[in-house]
């Protein structure tokens, strides 16, 4: 860590009388790693929502068989060199189905961002609703609400998602049934609790004492005068949500018990991908290298909110980077 | 030693009360669905005679927290199953009969579990080793370039996910090097040294993949000790960097390595579920993918109680030594 990262946060970064909302992003912007993994999510997101109109380009979908492009003889191996790339297959075609593989990834981008920002809404509305009722709510209810929360936080997810997925009936469409259960099993007990702890102190402040003395009533002390406070640490508890989703998502279809096919997914194309590697690499690398890709961007673009939304965390890490200064 | 010992009695009654809420939560989720709960049970190659008794096994027509005492007494004191031709007698703690398989869901359990917890010990050992190595350095070596490769190779651990490691690492140790055979579990009572060997590549993928985790923590909780007084006292002292940075604010990122470590033990006792399915280990967490494609109820609920059971009593755990480990810590 270098003077000139301290160099450039410290001043300008925080001029008087720039609206909140403005420094977040002036100091979002100051950050290389983040603008760039910003402008990587950006893409993502892009590529997700144009899915359609990117395959229509190439001239394919995600779907359609073309066995005419797999050796069956060979035990379903892509035809032709590199997994079958071809000017009408841009990244080749699926071992054994011969399904377009470019159709697959764009669409799979959608599943993936989809049910990870889906399951992040489940996360938000819970775990703020809850953290809410058992800051404001009288003892007994703080009780009771801290000790769910407490067993949730302390719930092992996978297991968990895993054995909700088992019992639900195939009739649910799936998509919507892994965010809900990506979004009930994890991470809104963690900002419950957080939420909690925030709306204590805040219950405190005197702006909130002059809003009850007017006679308000605490639905609308609640929505008016704390969840603006509640903004960042939210916002910064989203930011670390949505890649964990990610992850858990394509672990599930891993397993087989995520999005079924013919919904393409990441982590689906993953389970065989092992078998392929030899005849068609990029049938095991096109996944992984996108989980990673996005995973990544979107963890360094949290990193980057939770600093540009608390910047005394930041610096509280950064005291002492001097270098060695204890030796002299 | 008086109020240690209150304090480890207030903590163990603490995790009864949590497991029976996590019980209660897990009955009603699970058997209160809206499906037919003794057609799902049975399985679905039951004759409708055998879902009549399990129905009256499960004790199905009586209100719902009767139901859930007879479940617990289950547990608590065993429980007779009529199969039709006989009785088995499953003694507690009883997690109940698979009915697809035939077998006790402890029995099940219990059979698995040797090779889950080779997998989870000898992963943790290397996953403190790098991770808490890593997090040091990148500490000791503050503000240089060592520190922010670090940094940046934790990032990338933490944003892949365990299968992608692990078949990566698979594709290349054993199938282009072929240094190590493919995994395949060998029992450490049969053969210890082949025990080690087909576990190395799954140790390490999971370790890697915590490892970053543990290494975050580490150089977190080890920069904020070192701005604080007592620090600073010492370095006024002239005690050097070295033992400034190996004893003193290592000691800081003790609690929080403790905590973090003992629930994820605690998990993985409850089956590494990516990491066996992937390397077709036959532990816990495989046996419960199985038991969730084929929608074997008893099972299913049985695994996610023992879970919650070893996560539960980890942390207690983790607490005690906690407490053992760091005399400041406050009793409650």
């Amino acid at each position: 860590m270098s003077e000139a990262v301290l160099a450039v946060e410290t001043p300008g970064a925080d001029a008087p009388g720039v609206s909140g909302a403005r420094q977040f992003w002036r100091r979002l912007r100051t950050r290389r790693a983040a603008l760039v993994a910003a402008s990587a999510v950006a893409l993502l997101v892009l590529v997700a929502l144009t899915a359609p109109l990117l395959t229509a380009l190439e001239g394919q979908d995600p779907t359609t068989y073309h066995p005419s492009l797999v050796d069956s003889a060979r035990g379903g191996v892509p035809v032709g060199p590199l997994g079958g790339i071809s000017a009408d297959h841009w990244l080749g075609v699926e071992p054994q189905t011969g399904r377009d593989l470019f159709a697959r990834l764009v669409y799979g981008a959608r599943v993936s961002l989809g049910v990870a920002l889906a399951a992040t809404v489940v996360q938000l509305v819970l775990g703020v609703a809850v953290g809410l009722a058992a800051g404001l709510g009288n003892r007994w209810i703080d009780q009771l609400l801290t000790r769910v929360a407490d067993i949730f936080v302390a719930m092992p997810l996978m297991i968990v998602a895993l054995a909700l997925l088992a019992v639900v009936p195939t009739s649910f469409p799936r998509p919507v049934l892994v965010a809900l259960v990506v979004g009930l099993v994890s991470g809104w007990a963690t900002l419950a609790k957080l939420v909690r702890a925030q709306t204590l102190t805040l219950k405190e402040a005197d702006h909130v004492a002059a809003a009850r003395l007017s006679g308000w009533g605490t639905v609308r002390i609640a929505r008016r005068e704390l969840l603006p406070g509640l903004a960042a640490p939210v916002i910064t508890f989203a930011a670390i949500l949505v890649p964990t989703n990610i992850s858990v998502e394509a672990a599930l279809s891993f397993l087989g018990v995520g999005v079924r096919p013919p919904t393409p997914s990441w982590g689906q194309m993953l389970t065989s991908a092992n078998v392929w590697y030899q005849a068609a690499p990029q049938y095991l690398l096109l996944p992984a290298g996108a989980l990673f890709v996005t995973v990544l961007a979107l963890t360094v673009l949290g990193d980057g909110v939770r600093t540009a939304l608390d910047p005394r965390a930041a610096s509280r890490l950064r005291v002492g980077t001097g270098r060695k200064g204890g030796r002299s | 030693m008086n109020g240690f010992g209150g304090f480890a009695v207030r903590r163990a009654a603490g995790a009864v009360v949590t497991l029976l809420a996590l019980s209660v939560i897990i009955y009603v989720v699970f058997y209160v669905t809206p499906g037919d709960v003794a057609q799902i049970t049975c399985g679905p190659r039951c004759s409708p005679a055998q879902v009549q008794q399990v129905s009256a096994q499960l004790h199905l027509d009586d209100p719902l927290y009767a139901r859930y005492w007879h479940f617990l007494q289950g547990i608590v004191a065993g429980q007779d199953y009529s199969t039709g031709t006989s009785v088995q007698h499953c003694s507690a703690p009883c997690l109940g009969l698979s009915y697809q398989s035939d077998q006790q869901v402890l029995t099940l359990i219990l059979a698995k579990l040797p090779v889950t917890a080779s997998l989870a010990l000898g992963s943790m050992v290397l996953w403190l080793i790098i991770g808490v190595g890593t997090g040091v350095l990148s500490v000791w070596r503050r503000g240089r370039l060592t520190e922010r490769l670090l940094t940046t190779v934790t990032l990338a651990g933490m944003s892949t996910p365990v299968f992608v490691i692990g078949l990566v690492l698979m594709i290349v140790v054993c199938g282009q090097l072929e240094l190590l055979p493919f995994p395949q579990y060998v029992p450490f009572t049969d053969d210890p040294e082949q025990w080690a060997w087909n576990l190395l590549l799954p140790w390490l993928s999971l370790a890697l993949v915590e490892s970053a985790t543990y290494a975050r923590i580490t150089r977190a909780a080890m920069l904020e000790t070192l701005t604080e007084d007592h620090v600073r006292t010492f370095r006024a002292y002239g005690v050097g960097e070295r033992a400034v940075i190996g004893r003193h604010a290592l000691r800081g990122a003790l609690a929080p390595l403790i905590a973090v470590n003992a629930n994820n033990i605690g998990v993985l006792f409850g089956g590494a579920v990516l990491t066996e399915t992937l390397f077709g280990l036959p532990g816990v967490g495989r046996e419960m993918v199985e038991a969730v494609k084929v929608v074997d109820l008893p099972v299913v609920v049985g695994m996610v109680l023992v879970t919650g059971f070893f996560v539960v009593l980890a942390n207690a755990v983790a607490d005690v030594l906690y407490a053992l480990a760091d005399r400041r810590v406050v009793l409650t």
